[in-house]
């Protein structure tokens, strides 16, 4: 089974994102900011990180380049959730090492979907 | 609903558009005709059957025909189609159009644009190899609404989620408001064009590839084997046919046959001796290596 990280400050958003992994066959951990997550990923790199942008403590951003920066960081598939939804975001945020980009709101089909186009479904 | 109420819906669909619904199809009924329902200020789909009873009810049927026979539609629909456009077709047909560089394309359903932009997308994608050529997608619909919405290419949010990688988003859409518009060079390939799959074919002109996916299954199976026979008539040999993830060919027509090895692929097949049951696919792929090779 297929480890998703789902890194948002919002319990709510990770609890939607989780079943809908769930249904998707992922099994899912979280961490509400990236400082967590980088913790979570020194210790065990997930396949797939499903990442949100403004966060308290580490914002998505600088948890994307200091995970690219880890030991087996390049390995993880990061596709960011975020509501920031303007091209020079989406654009920074893929010159940064993510692997693709979900703006929110969400649903299962386009989870499904970007996860299709990074084949992990 | 009573089940007159039913039958009256049944033939209206079935005469405009060659729609057939059999069995119980009242949830999609009741999904599809409560908005117009509602519309016309009418409490449920019974009563907006009896206003269509009345004389003069004509916009009524076609609003009640459109709801129907409009599809949810998005971008790279299957995957499958398009990584055979770009791998299988566009290659062989690079080959055997190399003289006259014309390429014209049919999706015959439509809708709101995402299969023949994503075609053209395609197309884009490998623009230096098409230099000179003359490409031409033409994109039909019975539904003028969709056709607008094409037409505008404006998709919202979550359209341009389902299906569309974020780089092609970035490389071909603007941001307009809360919708992305796709870009005027993408929109400028494809026309469109307002068209019923039971009217005549021979004002379309001659196709190499056609399109075709998801709207065989709302028709009989004698409507069905009449379209695509009428669909080959628009094609020359070595032309392909795209039908939909859960349709085939198979005892609808003759005109065609399978392309080895690729699901909801079809060629005409040449004219010439009937080609058997049994040979269907090995003679005319052993002298066509090309195909056999791409994945």
């Amino acid at each position: 089974m297929k480890t998703c990280l789902i890194v948002d400050d919002s319990n709510v958003i990770r609890k939607v994102a989780r079943r809908i992994l769930e249904d998707l066959n992922f099994s899912a951990d979280e961490a509400a900011d990236g400082q967590e997550a980088l913790d979570k990923c020194r210790q065990e790199m997930p396949d797939v990180i499903l990442l949100d942008w403004n966060m308290p403590v580490m914002d998505g951003m600088e948890f994307l380049i200091a995970l690219r920066q880890e030991d087996g960081g390049k390995d993880p598939k990061v596709v960011f959730c975020t509501t920031e939804n303007d091209v020079s975001h989406i654009m920074k945020a893929m010159r940064s090492g993510a692997n693709e980009y979900i703006m929110k709101p969400f649903d299962k089909e386009i989870v499904e979907a970007k996860f299709t186009e990074i084949g992990l479904v | 609903m009573t089940p007159q109420d039913r039958d009256l819906l049944y033939g209206v669909l079935k005469e405009q558009s060659g729609l057939v619904l059999t069995g119980d199809k009242d949830y999609l009924l009741e999904s599809r005709l409560m908005p117009i329902a509602r519309r016309h200020g009418l409490a449920s789909v019974g009563e907006l059957v009896a206003k269509m009873r009345l004389p003069g009810s004509t916009g009524v049927k076609s609003e009640v025909v459109e709801a129907m026979t409009t599809n949810e539609s998005f971008f790279f629909r299957d995957k499958l189609p398009f990584l055979n456009f770009t791998e299988t077709m566009m290659p062989e047909i690079l080959k055997t159009r190399a003289a006259t560089k014309r390429l014209r394309i049919w999706c015959s359903a439509a809708s709101t644009g995402q299969e023949p932009y994503s075609l053209a997308i395609c197309l884009k994608e490998m623009s230096e190899r098409l230099a000179g050529w003359k490409i031409e997608i033409l994109g039909t619909d019975i539904s003028p609404e969709v056709l607008e919405k094409a037409k505008t290419g404006l998709y919202s949010q979550f359209e341009v989620q389902r299906g569309l990688p974020i780089n092609m988003l970035v490389d071909y859409f603007t941001q307009v408001g809360d919708m992305w518009q796709i870009d005027s060079a993408i929109r400028a390939m494809v026309n469109y064009r307002e068209f019923n799959l039971l009217d005549g074919f021979s004002a379309l002109g001659k196709f190499d590839i056609v399109f075709c996916r998801n709207v065989l299954i709302y028709f009989d199976q004698p409507t069905k084997s009449q379209v695509l026979d009428r669909i080959a008539a628009q094609m020359d040999p070595q032309s392909y046919l795209v039908l939909g993830a859960a349709e085939t060919i198979i005892g609808l027509s003759d005109k065609y046959k399978s392309v080895s090895g690729k699901r909801g692929l079809y060629e005409i097949a040449s004219a010439g001796p009937a080609v058997g049951a049994s040979n269907i696919d090995r003679p005319v792929f052993a002298a066509r290596p090309a195909m056999s090779g791409a994945a």
